[in-house]
C-alpha cells in the first residue's frame, strides 16, 4: 500500500521533487513557499539522491542556475512566488528561445507590487499569457491540492522534456500553504549519464569528437533566421494544444449554468455547485487543469449547451477573458473574483451566481 | 644558435590590423600594398631577418599566422 | 649559410600556428580586437589540458556573445551579466567538468555585478575570464564601470567625470577579498610575452577549477580600438600609459601562492 502522509503543498513539491529523480532546485526565499527550499534542505537529498539543493541571492541568479543545468539536461526546477517570478520572467523568456526544460513552480501572492503575502490567482496572464519578453508560451499546469503538488512535478518534468518547453508549476498560497494527505509514489532515480544523453542529445555534457559542439542559445541576429525559428515554436505550441489539453468537470454533463475556475477556486466551486443542484438548479464546473493549452474546445462546446457560464478567480478577472474567447458569443459570461489575498465562500459565490443571473 | 624563420600569412582572413607589426623584433612584417576581398591590406613577410620567433604569431588576434623555423648553426 | 623558403616551409618546421581548438569561422571583432587573442589562448590551454570533452563554455552578452563560433567545445549563452549563475550550476551538477565563464566589463562588471560576487562568495569551483577595456563595444562605446576618469564615451562625450559618472571599479582588487576566490590575476595580450603570461595565467587558473579551492578569476586588461577611435597598435599603447595605472598587471590573490 501506498504511503500517505500529511503535508503541506509547499512540502510536497520538495518531497516530490526528491522521490522523482530531480537533479537540482535552485531558489530564493519568499513567502507563501519558503517551506519548499526549507524542505529541501531539512532533507539533505544531496546525501541521498545526490540532488543539488542551493540558495541564490535572488530570483534572478535562481533561474539563471536552472538555465545552466537545463542547459546541460538535467531535471532542474526553482519555486518562488508573484515578485520574485516576475524577476525570473527574464530568464524564462530566454529558456522558451533556448528550447530548454524546466519546472518553475509559482505559489502566486496577492499583486501588483509587493502585495500581500496571502493567497491570489493574479499571475494568470503573467504567466499564461507569457512575462518575459518575445513570442513564447510556458505550458502552465494549475494544482488544486497538496496532492496534484506532489504529482504535477514528475507531470511537469515529463512535458518539459517531451516539448524542451518550461513548464510552470501555478499554485497559490491556499495550496502551498494547505496540509492535506499526499499519497507518494514509489522512488524514481535520477537519470544516469547515459540517460541523459539519449533524453537529451543536444545538451551541454562536454563535446566528444563525434559529434559537433552543442550550443544553447537564443540569439539570431538574421531576421529570416529568427523567424523560422518562431514559426518552428509555432507548430511546437500548436501540438501542444492539440495534444496536452487536461482539464475535469463535475456535473456538468447536464448543466444549464457552468462555473469555470482553477486551483484552489474549482475547489471551493465545487461546494457552490452542490449548493444551487440542492436548490434543483443544474449547475456544473469545469476546471482547467492546463491553462497553456486551454480548453478552448470544450468550454466552446460547454457554451452552446448552457444558458451563462461565470469564471470564477482570485483577482479583479484574467481567465475570464480566454473563456470568453472561447465561447465567442455563444452565452454570457459572467465574472466573479476576490482580490489582495480575500478569499470568497460558496455562500458569497451563490449569491453573486444568482445576481448575475436573475435568479434572486 | 641562430635561426631562420618564414612565416605564412592567411592573407584573406588578415584584417591589417598591424599588432603583428608592432611586436616583431626584426621588422619583417610589412602591409600589402594590394588589399584582399575584404579590403584589408593584409601582413606579409618583409626580407630574409625573420627568425622564426612567433611574436607575430602569438599576438595576432585572428589566428592567421603560422610560423617555420630552423636552426642554421 | 642560406637556406630557401622552399626548405623552411616544410610541416616538421611549423613552429606556431593556430589551435585546432579554434573553428575556421571569421572572427566578427574588429581588427586588432584582443578578443580574438584571448579566444586563442583559452583555446590553447583547454587543447593543452586535453580536456576539449570536459569543458563546458558560458559566454555573456557583449562583443563576446558569438565566442560559441570560434572555440570548439560545448558552450551555453548567457542572459547579459547571468554568467557566473549558469556556470554555478552547470558545476554543482556536473563537478567532474571544467565549467568557465567568459564575460566583459558591462556583462561583468556592470550588470551582472550581483552574479560574480556571489559566485566568488560561494567559492564556485569555476574559472571567470574579464575582458575589461574599460567601454561598451557592441552596443557603440558607452561607458562602462571600468571606464577611466576623463575617457570620452558615446555617454561621456566630455569624458568620465566623478561628481557626474562616480569613479571606476576595481573588480578584480575587490573579488580578491572574498574568502571563495582561489586565484586571481590581472593580465593583458598586446605584446607576445604578455600573451604568453597571460595564457600560463588561464591555465593555472583552468588547473585550480578542479582542485576544490575556490573560483579563479582571470581580468584581461584589453583594448576597443574602434571604440577608443585609435589605430589597433596606437589602442596597446594608451593602454599601456593609462589602463595600466587604474588596472596594473599581475597577481593578486593566489592561495597556493605557486610560481
Amino acid at each position: 500500500m501506498a504511503e500517505k502522509i500529511l503535508m503541506k503543498g509547499n512540502e510536497a513539491i520538495a518531497i516530490s521533487a526528491i522521490r522523482n529523480g530531480v537533479d537540482g532546485y535552485f531558489g530564493y526565499p519568499i513567502t507563501p513557499q519558503s517551506e519548499v527550499m526549507e524542505t529541501l534542505m531539512k532533507e539533505k537529498p544531496w546525501e541521498t539522491t545526490g540532488m543539488v539543493v542551493l540558495q541564490a541571492e535572488s530570483e534572478t541568479s535562481s533561474i539563471n542556475m536552472v538555465y545552466g543545468g537545463a542547459s546541460c539536461g538535467k531535471k532542474v526546477m526553482t519555486s518562488s512566488s508573484s515578485p520574485g517570478v516576475s524577476l525570473m520572467c527574464e530568464g524564462i523568456s530566454y529558456m522558451a528561445g533556448a528550447e530548454l526544460p524546466c519546472v518553475v513552480v509559482d505559489v502566486m501572492r496577492g499583486g501588483p507590487g509587493l502585495g500581500t503575502i496571502q493567497p491570489s490567482q493574479s499571475d494568470y496572464n503573467q504567466i499564461v499569457k507569457g512575462g518575459g519578453h518575445g513570442d513564447y508560451h510556458n505550458i502552465v499546469i494549475a494544482p488544486a491540492s497538496a496532492q496534484d503538488m506532489y504529482d504535477f512535478i514528475d507531470w511537469g518534468f515529463e512535458l518539459a522534456f517531451k516539448y524542451r518547453n518550461p513548464v510552470v508549476v501555478l499554485a497559490d498560497g491556499i495550496i502551498g500553504q494547505m496540509m492535506e494527505k499526499v499519497e507518494l509514489h514509489p522512488m524514481k532515480p535520477r537519470r544516469t549519464a547515459e540517460e541523459i544523453l539519449e533524453a537529451a542529445p543536444w545538451a551541454t555534457t562536454g563535446k566528444p569528437a563525434t559529434r559537433e559542439r552543442n550550443i544553447i542559445t537564443s540569439l539570431s541576429l538574421d531576421a529570416d533566421i529568427q523567424e523560422k525559428f518562431n514559426r518552428k515554436l509555432k507548430n511546437k505550441y500548436d501540438i501542444i494544444e492539440e495534444t496536452e489539453v487536461k482539464f475535469s468537470e463535475y456535473l456538468a454533463g447536464d448543466a444549464e449554468y457552468l462555473f469555470v475556475a482553477f486551483g484552489c477556486s474549482s475547489r471551493i466551486c465545487e461546494a457552490v455547485v452542490d449548493e444551487l443542484r440542492g436548490e434543483g438548479i443544474k449547475a456544473g464546473l469545469l476546471r482547467p487543469i492546463t491553462l497553456y493549452p486551454f480548453p478552448t474546445k470544450e468550454i466552446a462546446r460547454l457554451g452552446k449547451q448552457v444558458k451563462s457560464m461565470m469564471s470564477v478567480e482570485l483577482n479583479l478577472g484574467q481567465m475570464v477573458e480566454d473563456v470568453r474567447l472561447a465561447v465567442a458569443g455563444s452565452c454570457p459570461v459572467h465574472f466573479y473574483g476576490r482580490q489582495g489575498g480575500n478569499i470568497f465562500t460558496p455562500e458569497e459565490i451563490v449569491g453573486e451566481f444568482k445576481k448575475a443571473n436573475g435568479l434572486a | 644558435m641562430a635561426f631562420k624563420g618564414i612565416i605564412e600569412v592567411d592573407t584573406q582572413r588578415c584584417k591589417g590590423c598591424s599588432v603583428c607589426i608592432a611586436n616583431c623584433p626584426t621588422k619583417s612584417i610589412q602591409l600589402s600594398k594590394t588589399v584582399n576581398s575584404k579590403g584589408y591590406h593584409y601582413a606579409e613577410l618583409t626580407g630574409d631577418g625573420c627568425i622564426g620567433c612567433s611574436n607575430c604569431a602569438v599576438v595576432c588576434p585572428d589566428s592567421v599566422i603560422t610560423v617555420y623555423r630552423v636552426k642554421i648553426q | 649559410m642560406s637556406i630557401s623558403i622552399e626548405e623552411i616551409k616544410k610541416p616538421e618546421n611549423i613552429i606556431y600556428r593556430k589551435p585546432a581548438l579554434l573553428t575556421d569561422n571569421v572572427m566578427h571583432y574588429c581588427p586588432g580586437c584582443s578578443h580574438g587573442t584571448v579566444h586563442k589562448l583559452v583555446a590553447e590551454v583547454i587543447e593543452d589540458m586535453g580536456i576539449q570533452e570536459q569543458t563546458i563554455g558560458v559566454c555573456p552578452v557583449g562583443c563576446s556573445v558569438f565566442a560559441y563560433n570560434y572555440i570548439d567545445i560545448d558552450w551555453q549563452e548567457a542572459a547579459h551579466g547571468r554568467a557566473p549563475a549558469l556556470a554555478t550550476a552547470t558545476k554543482r551538477l556536473c563537478p567532474e567538468k571544467y565549467v568557465f565563464t567568459y564575460q566583459g566589463d558591462g556583462d561583468l562588471a556592470s550588470i551582472g555585478t550581483a552574479e560574480i560576487i556571489h559566485a566568488c562568495g560561494r567559492g564556485e569551483n569555476i574559472v571567470v575570464i574579464f575582458i575589461n577595456n574599460g567601454i561598451y563595444g557592441m552596443t557603440g562605446g558607452q561607458m562602462a564601470p571600468t571606464t577611466l576618469i576623463g575617457m570620452k564615451t558615446s555617454t561621456t562625450p566630455y569624458g568620465r567625470d566623478p561628481k557626474l559618472n562616480g569613479f571606476p571599479l576595481v573588480i578584480a582588487d575587490m573579488l580578491a577579498h572574498l574568502d571563495g576566490t582561489a586565484y586571481i590575476t590581472r593580465q593583458s595580450v598586446h605584446t607576445a610575452p604578455a600573451a604568453r603570461k597571460a595564457k600560463a595565467a588561464i591555465r593555472k587558473a583552468f588547473e585550480y577549477s578542479q582542485k576544490g579551492i575556490g573560483l579563479s578569476f582571470v581580468e584581461i586588461v584589453s583594448t576597443c580600438n574602434s571604440g577608443w577611435k585609435m589605430s589597433p597598435v596606437d589602442a596597446n599603447k594608451w593602454m599601456e600609459e593609462n589602463m595600466f595605472r587604474k588596472y596594473p598587471i599581475g597577481d593578486i590573490k593566489d592561495v597556493l601562492n605557486t610560481k
